[in-house]
Formats: structure tokens, sequence, C-alpha cells
């Protein structure tokens, strides 16, 4: 396969998986603030195909879970009741991209069925997982976003303008490299405000995760730009009187397209854990809105971490997106070595 | 020499400069500080809360706190801890001891595993054994820290094998010399482990692309046609030629040691600067964060000046430049 098919494939993969967590609403049965306080951490729901008298049923069912007398977090299967699991059901109201208003989902049932259990408030894990993966994907993208324009027009400015303004620029970029890019993270949130409603909130982590990381893109542009400010095209075009704006935008920047592609590759999937990291601390995005990082904050507590395993499995839905990110950065840093060596260390 | 050595002196005296200044204008520009929440309370007075205010001159202009600040820092003072109510600078050494012991091991410990594993798949390149090891460093780079640290904390919850929190079981101080070690590595293995993990599959192919391509060298290829032994090849005469890269590698390798450590302490109550950290900003600790944040920096640019030494040292080329300034 030639590189071209594969990276076709990854990017048509990474697109599929993004617009899974795009469509929560539809994949996800319920709304993730829902609550249900009759089955706080109840444990995964098996779906069957075979009932107990080996009578093979076409439509999947899974088995009522009902709680224990005098225990809150202890469940029994009735075998008795069967609960058919239906299709294209009409359920929560939800929004598609926050505007397309719809009541559809996938499945649904009678009775509630957690196929990944539920939390201490009895909310749908997997509602909360696909949901909490708009916030922490969107929180990457925008951050990444975010850095690789500043990363940009400072990495442009410095190598086009050169002499004391790139001097400046790059001993600031040396500062930000400097420091250990989690400590950095922690410095900037710790001064802003901690009580924030989720949206404002989710908006600022964006904002600081975007602003720590411009450094290292900005110096891998300037070096572009300094290069191709030599190239003879360039020179000739310039000969012809062209500006330096008209030079930057039609015949610079366009050779820092595969670098800053190339790093968006390798940030998106750094932001999106720097989001979690931060939510997991308490210091991103707050309940009740879902993210991935706020989803595992409660395997902070002990008891958490050794009855109930499913509270682990946010942690585990990053997974696809690094795969697909990795194998979309691997691929995109071609054969030019000087980029290769950079991605690579881009994610010491 | 000396030149070399004080124009990279100066270079990690103007990062701090640098870090300081911006962390405390990050402070003056952000909205409230730790009396702002004793406002609230009604049963500390206006009058007291304004003589604390003044005791610990928060209203002051930013400059004159920093020049302060920057004065008392020559003096071997971080400054005063609000939530604590006594001197940073004792707090944060202990602190600061407990995370060195932690990313101290396990650089070491990555930097052993990833040299002879990287020359090795560097030998073998295109080979099964390659390939394998190559898949193995992607399963381990698709794996998020996070994820990492919490199921192996799960994992040791759960077969009760490894002591999962903390530096030091109870009753530490009554155990012989012996003991203590022995407890103190067992409380090591969890972080150290997840440390190892996340840095690992980063070092390892930089180490495998490095030796890589001295491997391709004429040089090496005339060894070879000597006779000289496989092993000195690779040790001797491969390794030394791929070491300006890897050396330079090392200051970024404890840049993201230092990162991943702040969250595996938070995740396996590690006594260091992470939780600590953690602690300082929630409570609005203004001296605690910077002198966490400034104690960080202050460990990476005394590694990467570090390597600085080592690559004069290693590298003849920056010694040339360095004689020719």
């Amino acid at each position: 396969m030639s590189t071209r098919s594969r990276l076709i494939i990854c990017v048509l993969v990474l697109g599929a998986l993004h617009l899974g967590v795009a469509c929560a609403g539809f994949f996800a049965p319920y709304d993730p603030a829902t609550q249900d306080r009759e089955h706080p951490y109840a444990p995964p729901m098996w779906l069957h195909f075979l009932d107990a008298h080996r009578g093979i049923h076409l439509r999947p069912f899974a088995y009522a879970q009902e709680s224990q007398t005098g225990s809150f977090d202890e469940y029994e299967e009735n075998r008795a009741r069967v609960i058919p699991v239906r299709f294209f059901v009409s359920g929560a109201p939800y929004r598609v991209l926050g505007v397309l208003p719809l009541r559809l989902h996938l499945f649904g049932a009678d009775v509630p069925v957690y196929l990944l259990g539920t939390d201490g408030y009895g909310r749908d894990l997997l509602s909360r997982i696909l949901f909490g993966g708009q916030v922490s994907l969107l929180a990457g993208l925008i951050g990444a976003g975010l850095t690789l324009s500043i990363g940009l027009c400072i990495g442009a400015a410095a190598g086009f303008w050169g002499g004391w303004k790139d001097e400046v620029l790059m001993r600031v970029a040396e500062l930000f490299l400097a420091l250990p890019w989690i400590y950095l993270l922690f410095a900037m949130r710790a001064f802003l405000p901690l009580a924030v409603p989720p949206v404002k909130a989710f908006l600022l982590v964006v904002v600081v995760i975007g602003a720590v990381g411009w450094a290292r893109p900005a110096r891998m542009v300037r070096g572009i730009v300094l290069s191709a400010k030599e190239r003879n095209f360039v020179r000739a075009a310039r000969g012809f009187g062209a500006t330096g704006g008209y030079l930057l935008r039609r015949h610079i920047l366009p050779e820092t397209a595969n670098v800053v592609l190339t790093q968006a590759a390798v940030l998106v999937p750094q932001f999106v854990l720097a989001e979690m990291t931060l939510s997991f601390l308490g210091l991103g995005v707050p309940e009740p809105l879902p993210s991935w990082g706020n989803l595992l904050a409660s395997l902070q507590h002990y008891n958490v971490l050794v009855s109930y395993w499913w509270m682990y499995l946010p942690a585990l839905a990053m997974v696809p997106f690094f795969l697909g990110y990795l194998v979309l950065a691997s691929l995109l840093q071609g054969s030019s070595r000087a980029t290769k060596i950079e991605v690579a260390s881009a994610g010491v | 020499m000396m030149r070399f050595l004080l124009r990279r002196l100066g270079h990690a005296a103007f990062l701090l400069l640098g870090v300081s200044v911006l962390a405390f204008a990050f402070s003056t520009l952000a909205p409230g500080n730790y009396f702002d929440e004793m406002r609230l309370n009604p049963q500390i007075s206006a009058e007291r809360l304004s003589a604390l205010r003044a005791d610990y001159q928060v209203d002051r202009p930013m400059a004159v706190r920093y020049a302060r600040w920057a004065v008392a820092l020559l003096h071997g003072d971080l400054g005063f801890s609000f939530a604590y109510n006594t001197p940073v600078a004792p707090m944060l050494w202990t602190r600061a001891r407990n995370t060195l012991l932690l990313t101290g091991t396990a650089t070491v410990l990555v930097w052993m595993l990833a040299l002879p594993l990287g020359v090795w798949s560097a030998e073998k390149r295109g080979r099964p054994a390659d390939v394998a090891l190559s898949w193995a460093t992607a399963v381990l780079l698709i794996v998020p820290d996070l994820a990492l640290a919490l199921g192996l904390l799960v994992l040791a919850v759960r077969s009760g094998w490894l002591p999962t929190g903390g530096m030091v079981s109870v009753g530490f101080d009554g155990f012989s010399a012996g003991q203590k070690i022995r407890d103190l590595v067992l409380h090591l293995v969890l972080p150290v482990t997840v440390l190892v993990a996340s840095a690992l599959p980063v070092l390892l192919r930089h180490v495998r692309a490095a030796v890589a391509e001295a491997l391709e060298a004429s040089f090496l290829r005339a060894a070879e046609g000597h006779g000289i032994s496989r092993r000195r090849l690779l040790y001797r005469y491969a390794l030394p030629a791929a070491a300006h890269p890897l050396i330079a590698l090392f200051g970024f390798s404890l840049g993201a040691l230092l990162s991943g450590s702040l969250l595996a302490e938070v995740v396996m109550s590690w006594p260091g600067l992470g939780p600590f950290l953690l602690e300082g900003i929630l409570a609005r600790d203004l001296y605690v964060v910077i002198g966490g944040v400034l104690l960080s920096t202050l460990f990476l640019v005394a590694g990467n000046f570090a390597a600085d030494l080592l690559l004069y040292w290693a590298d003849p080329r920056i010694r040339a430049e360095a004689a020719e300034r």
C-alpha cells in the first residue's frame, strides 16, 4: 500500500472515531446528567443472545439488576426479568454538534440498561464517556489549533524579520521550553479563578493548554521560514517587488504546511491528555459536565478504585484516538529526516 | 572551557530569572488571593484581615513584591506559606528531595533500559526482533500515562503485592537500616514503573534512530571490514558517534520525567513536589506555587547544564567551537 492510501485510510478512521463522539447523543442511550438514584455503582450489564433455556434470541437482551436489600451497591441479576434491547428508539433529547435537536437513539430499553455500569449517582457510564469525549477532544483540538496559530505567527515573525526581534522571541520560547510542561500548565492554571461555571472553565482550560505549548512549533516554523526565505523563487519574487506580507502568504508559509500538520497530529493527543490530567486533578472541567479526566477523578477514592472496576473504563477511551493520531503523525512525517527527529522529540 | 561554562551558566541564570518573573506576573494578573477567601469567614474581622494583608504585603505593587522576594531568595528564603503559616523553603526541600529520589531512580533506570535496547534494535533493524520491539513501544506510547498509573494502582490494590501509597510504611522510624531500604524500594516500584513506561518508548526510538544512522556511516563499514567484533563495533564505535543527539535528549527526558512524576506522585500519593504544588494551587498559596515551579525549573536547568558539560566532554566539535569563540 502506498503512503498516500494509508494516509487516507488513517484519516478516514480518525474521522469516523471523531464523528462517533460528535454524535454522542445518538450512540449514548441516556443523557449524561440523568441520575438513577436506585442504581448507584451498578456493574456493567452484559448483552445476551442465549437465554437460560438455551433458546437463541435474535434480539439481544439483558437481565434486570435488582439491588440487594440492606446494601446500596450490590446487585443481583434477575434471570426471570428479561429486558429486550430495542434499536432506533426515541429517548432523551439531545443536540448533534450543539445545533440539531433530536430524540433518536441507537438503542434503548423499557428498563434502564447500563452497558458499562453507572457511577455513584447512577449516571450511565457509557453515555458519560461518549459525551465526555466531546469535551476532551474539543479541548485538544481547539488547544492544538490555538498553539499552532500562536506558534506559526511567532515562528514566522522571528524567522522573517530576524535580528533582535528574532533573538527576543526565541529567548522567550526557550523559557517556555525550559519548564516541565505540566508544571507550566499548573502555574498558569494556579492563578486563574478556581470555582467557575463549567463552560467558562472549559474555555479557561483550552486557553491555558493552548498557550503553553507554542514554543516548539514556533521554533520549527522559524527554521523552515529561515531556509525558505533564501530560496531562489522567493528571492526572485522579492526582486520583482513583492511585499513582505505577500511573500509570507504566497511563498513562505505554504512551505511550513507539512510541519504544521505533523505537529497537529502530535499535539492533539498530547493536549487531550493535558485536559484529562487537569480535570483529573480537579483543576479542569468541573462536574456535572463530563470529561474523560473528571470521570476518572472518582478513582482517587480508595474504595471506588477497589470496588468498582468499570469506573476505570474512561481511561481506555483515549486509546483508539491515540493510536490513530500516532499512525497519522508517523505517516505525515514522510521522508524528511529533519521533521522526523523533531516529531519524535515533540513527544518527550 | 571557562568561557563555555560561563556562557552556559549565564544562560541557566537567565532562564531561572525569566521563569520567576513569569510566575510572578501570572500571580499579579490573576484575580483573587489567599485572603479573599478569608473575607467570607465571619470569625475574622475586617481589621484583622487588613492587618494580615499589610503583614504579608499582598497589596504592594508587583515590582516591589518581586524585588523583595528575589532579595530574600538570595538568602535562601522562598517566602512564607499562607496556609501552613511557616516559611516555604524547608517544606519545599523535603518534598523536592522525595521528587528527586523518584525522578532520579526513574532517569537512571530508563536510560539503562533505553541504551542497550536501542542499540540492539538498531543492530537488528528491519528484522523481526526490531519490529516486535517497535510494536511494544508503540503499545506503551498509545496508553496514556494516567491510564497506566491508575491501572497499575488497581492491579497493586487488588493483588496486594505492593504498597500502594506514600513513601514509607507505618512504623518506618522503628525499622532497621536494611528494612528501611527494602520498604523504600517497595514503595518506589509503582511510581517508577509508571515513569519508566511513559518515558521509555520515546527515548528508545531516539536511541535506535541515532545508532542506526551511525551504523550507516562509512567509518563503521571500514571498522567492520577490519574484523572488529560486533559488540565492540556497536558500543565502542557506533554509540559514541551517536552520543551528541542522545546527550541533548537527556535534558529533554528530564523535563518529561519531572512532568510525569507530578502525575504519578498525585496518583500514588508520593509525598513529592506534585501533591504539594496541587494543594498550594487549590489554597491559592502563592509562594508555595512559585517556589515549586521555580524548583522544578532549577532541576531541569541543572540537568541541562550537566548535559552541556557531558557534551563538552564527549564531542570534540563542541570543544573546538568553544575554543574558537
